[in-house]
């Protein structure tokens, strides 16, 4: 199945011999019920002056605290969580200058191996971009209103409390 | 007064709700609003400082809620 493509304009447009300038880059967050483009939210911080994009993915897997996984249910917020999300990735911008950012968290049923999360971060030089993607996921999960359900072989659902680890 | 309350996952199973109104006297912190809750059926849910939401946006536990506020409270987080 693919899933639906993202509009995507470019940010700039090169002319041979003749490189346009960088264009200001907003960053890019959003809830999603579909599974995740990979290659579109690439594309969405990809330009001339990229030289290296980090890519995260967070994905489910099939054992928890000694348990068998078969799949995690998301649930949002999702108003706040898609604000808290661009809160985030504009704190990102002003930290690491010329960083260019775009999230997707996915919502709804998933199954073991599907990604939950994607967080791509383009810049000029890979340190930054990488320290970009690390520092995203670890504040996402902190401050952004979305929970998972865990379903195990047992049957049994319950929801995960990281407080409580 | 009366303030509707936003539930979610874990919350909104124990309250039974996904919104549920929540009488408070008037004038009302996050505070007094989490105090009230902690009556209800399900309240045993919430921790002692439980997280809240005003208008999409994080507040501590002395915040002010007036008539009209998006109110949430939030269960841990778990995004990601």
């Amino acid at each position: 199945m693919t899933a639906p493509m993202t509009a995507h304009t470019p940010a700039t447009v090169e002319t041979a011999g003749s490189p346009q300038p960088e264009a200001p880059h907003a960053p890019y967050a959003a809830i999603v019920e579909a599974p995740i483009d990979i290659p579109a939210l690439m594309a969405r911080v990809e330009s001339s002056g990229v030289g290296a994009i980090s890519l995260f993915v967070g994905t489910v897997r099939d054992l928890n605290d000694g348990q068998a996984v078969t799949g995690i249910d998301y649930e949002a917020y999702q108003p706040m969580a898609e604000l808290e999300l661009g809160r985030i990735a504009r704190e990102a911008a002003t930290e690491i200058p010329g960083i260019r950012v775009a999230i997707e968290h996915r919502v709804g049923t998933l199954r073991v191996g599907e990604a939950s999360i994607v967080i791509v971060a383009g810049h000029a030089r890979r340190a930054p971009a990488m320290a970009a993607t690390q520092r995203i996921i670890e504040v996402l999960k902190q401050r952004v209103p979305i929970w998972k359900r865990e379903h195990y072989v047992s049957g049994e659902r319950h929801w995960v409390d990281p407080t409580r680890c | 007064m009366s303030i509707p309350v936003l539930l979610f996952a874990s919350y909104a199973d124990a309250f039974g709700a996904r919104r549920i109104d929540v009488p408070v006297d008037s004038p009302c912190a996050v505070a007094d609003l989490i105090s009230a809750m902690r009556v209800l059926p399900g309240g045993h849910v919430l921790p002692k400082e439980p997280l809240v939401a005003l208008n999409q946006a994080w507040v501590t536990s002395s915040h002010p809620i007036s008539a009209g506020d998006e109110v949430a409270v939030i269960p841990p987080v778990a995004g990601g």
